[in-house]
């Protein structure tokens, strides 16, 4: 180092200085990020199973891939948990901001022990919730048959049941971490504007309506943008729970993929879909950022 | 006023169903641990163990086809070095993109900025095959070299706090003939302690929680991480949900400690970020 910085300007030293601090930082970006994105594009283009060399085939696996019933059925069940999840996690995270939004005892009590099932490993929640939904002993199904002399459900068995159990778990596991944004929100929100409210005789439905609801807007839309782009990523779930069954009924998007490429090899066919949801993910998230800069402004 | 205090009953009320709501898998977690295994089976089943069965953690814990012991040792090999070199080598680019100058500077830290957003999948399949011709199929090497270089994330933490330090902090140092590196170590580190603690969190959670990654790299059950042991339970032990709610159990006692002793840094960590832990 002594050597390099020698006989060289105090600017200069400075530079070479940074770019030694970066150095490996930087090399590991483009090796381990920018030169895998490149090159999942390319592989996208050939046909590899990894025992022989790839050939090319060009746009082909895009073609099968848009005729592929399961990954078109991958990508309904998305569409399908995106359309059910978001709106069951923004109202309850959501609520739950406003319950914790006013001066009670232990509110930092609560708001930690609401938050304890975030920091949960997925894998033991996934285990607990399999324990939780089965069909023959599981506690739920018992509680319904008490309460209200149910018929058991296989929550998870059955196809017809299975994504929206999945998604009632991942309410339960997510609602403290959208809480803590909602929060963040309804606290930022000026005083003065509820005293001015409270002067003109605002009803709360209208207080929360016409004020609350419109200032936190940003937060609930970056909220369920975070939701969609994990829809497609969803993975560790699926795995322990159903493996994408029964049928196809759970298959998600990354399960899929993650079949293609370490379960049958097929690499070229499981870049292709990872080049489709990259797309779909950043475009999706040029949005999400939109909104974040003006969240950032207000 | 009457009014404000029946809505703050309202709210109590609300607040403790919640609450409720929250403890109950929990709690259903942790009766069933300490079950025998025709209790977990009755008909109509029974809330808290007749008999609390504490066997059931010995045997999870060594039941598996290694100890739990050994998992937490073998995600301890992964989690300990990626977190401390990740500090030690973003906190050094974060010092650089925060106080020195130096040509595209600017456009550099944007490069950095702009991988935040790249979803996993796309990197995912190049990266494994770039491992496993380089021979690190089955080590921890895929798991370690990804984060130990720095991260983004902990780039863009460090030189965001860094920012906001006064300038005539390092002048002195400057004007003395003090190296950089020195006014890293000597200076700046110690003043971003806040900083490192929220990192240590949430980069000892990332490796911790994992799944995905040892799911894809690690073959050999000797080298398995907690998560991957637990999840293989489901498996192995079909219908030992005793065992399987003990293994969860232990699985999450660290976590949960971490959570207790560092919770104002995650929250920190959240506020700053906007990031999932």
């Amino acid at each position: 180092m002594k050597k390099l910085l020698g006989k060289r300007t105090l600017k200069q030293k400075e530079a070479i200085t940074a770019f030694l601090f970066i150095l490996l930082p930087l090399i590991s970006l483009i090796i381990l990020m920018y030169y895998p994105i490149i090159r999942s594009f390319l592989i996208s283009f050939f046909e590899w199973d990894l025992l022989r060399e790839p050939t090319f085939t060009g746009i082909q696996n895009y073609k099968t891939l848009f005729k592929d019933e399961v990954f078109l059925e991958a990508l309904g069940n998305t569409v399908h948990w995106v359309i059910m999840y978001v709106p069951m996690s923004v109202i309850t995270s959501f609520a739950l901001a406003m319950l914790l939004d006013r001066k009670l005892k232990f509110a930092g009590f609560f708001r930690t022990l609401y938050y304890l099932p975030v920091v949960c490993p997925i894998v033991v929640v996934s285990l607990l919730f399999v324990w939780i939904y089965n069909t023959d002993y599981g506690i739920l199904n018992f509680i319904l048959s008490k309460l209200f002399h149910m018929d058991p459900i296989g929550w998870i068995t059955d196809a017809k049941y299975s994504l929206f159990s999945i998604a009632i778990m991942s309410v339960w596991k997510w609602a403290g971490y959208n809480m803590l944004i909602f929060l963040a929100a309804l606290q930022g929100i000026d005083e003065s504007l509820y005293e001015a409210a409270a002067l003109d005789g605002v009803t709360p439905s209208q207080l929360l309506f016409k004020i609350k609801i419109p200032l936190v807007m940003p937060s609930i839309y970056f909220v369920m943008l975070t939701a969609v782009i994990d829809a497609f990523q969803m993975y560790t779930e699926i795995f322990i729970m159903t493996k994408g069954g029964p049928g196809y009924s759970t298959y998600t998007v990354s399960y899929y993929l993650w079949s293609n490429a370490f379960e049958y090899s097929k690499m070229g066919y499981a870049c292709a879909m990872a080049v489709v949801m990259f797309v779909i993910i950043m475009a999706v998230t040029l949005v999400q950022n939109k909104i974040m800069d003006k969240r950032i402004e207000v | 006023m009457i009014k404000k205090k029946r809505s703050n009953f309202f709210a109590y009320v609300g607040v403790i169903i919640v609450a409720i709501l929250v403890i109950l898998p929990f709690a259903w977690m942790v009766v069933s641990a300490f079950k025998s295994q025709r209790e977990l089976f009755a008909f109509p089943p029974t809330f808290f163990p007749s008999e609390w069965k504490f066997e059931n953690f010995t045997e999870a814990a060594s039941r598996g086809s290694i100890s739990f012991v050994q998992m937490f040792f073998n995600t301890l090999k992964i989690a300990v070095p990626a977190t401390i070199f990740n500090i030690i080598f973003s906190s050094l680019a974060g010092y650089a993109f925060a106080r020195l100058k130096f040509p595209g500077r600017e456009k550099i830290f944007m490069g950095f900025l702009a991988a935040m957003m790249v979803p996993f999948v796309i990197t995912l399949i190049p990266r494994f095959l770039m491992f496993k011709d380089m021979g690190f199929y089955d080590t921890y090497v895929p798991l370690i070299v990804p984060v130990m270089f720095g991260t983004p994330f902990s780039i863009f933490l460090t030189r965001q706090f860094f920012m906001t330090l006064p300038k005539e902090l390092e002048e002195a140092a400057i004007v003395d003939g003090c190296s950089h590196v020195r006014i890293w170590a000597q200076i700046f580190l110690p003043l971003c302690k806040p900083i490192i603690a929220t990192l240590t969190v949430f980069q000892f959670q990332s490796s911790y929680n994992d799944f995905m990654g040892p799911v894809i790299y690690i073959a050999s059950d000797a080298k398995f991480t907690v998560q991957m042991g637990l999840s293989s339970f489901r498996n192995s032990f079909t219908s030992r949900y005793d065992l399987i709610m003990a293994g969860s159990i232990l699985a999450l006692i660290p976590v949960v400690i971490i959570f207790i002793i560092c919770q104002k840094y995650i929250v920190r960590g959240i506020a700053m970020s906007g990031v999932k832990g």
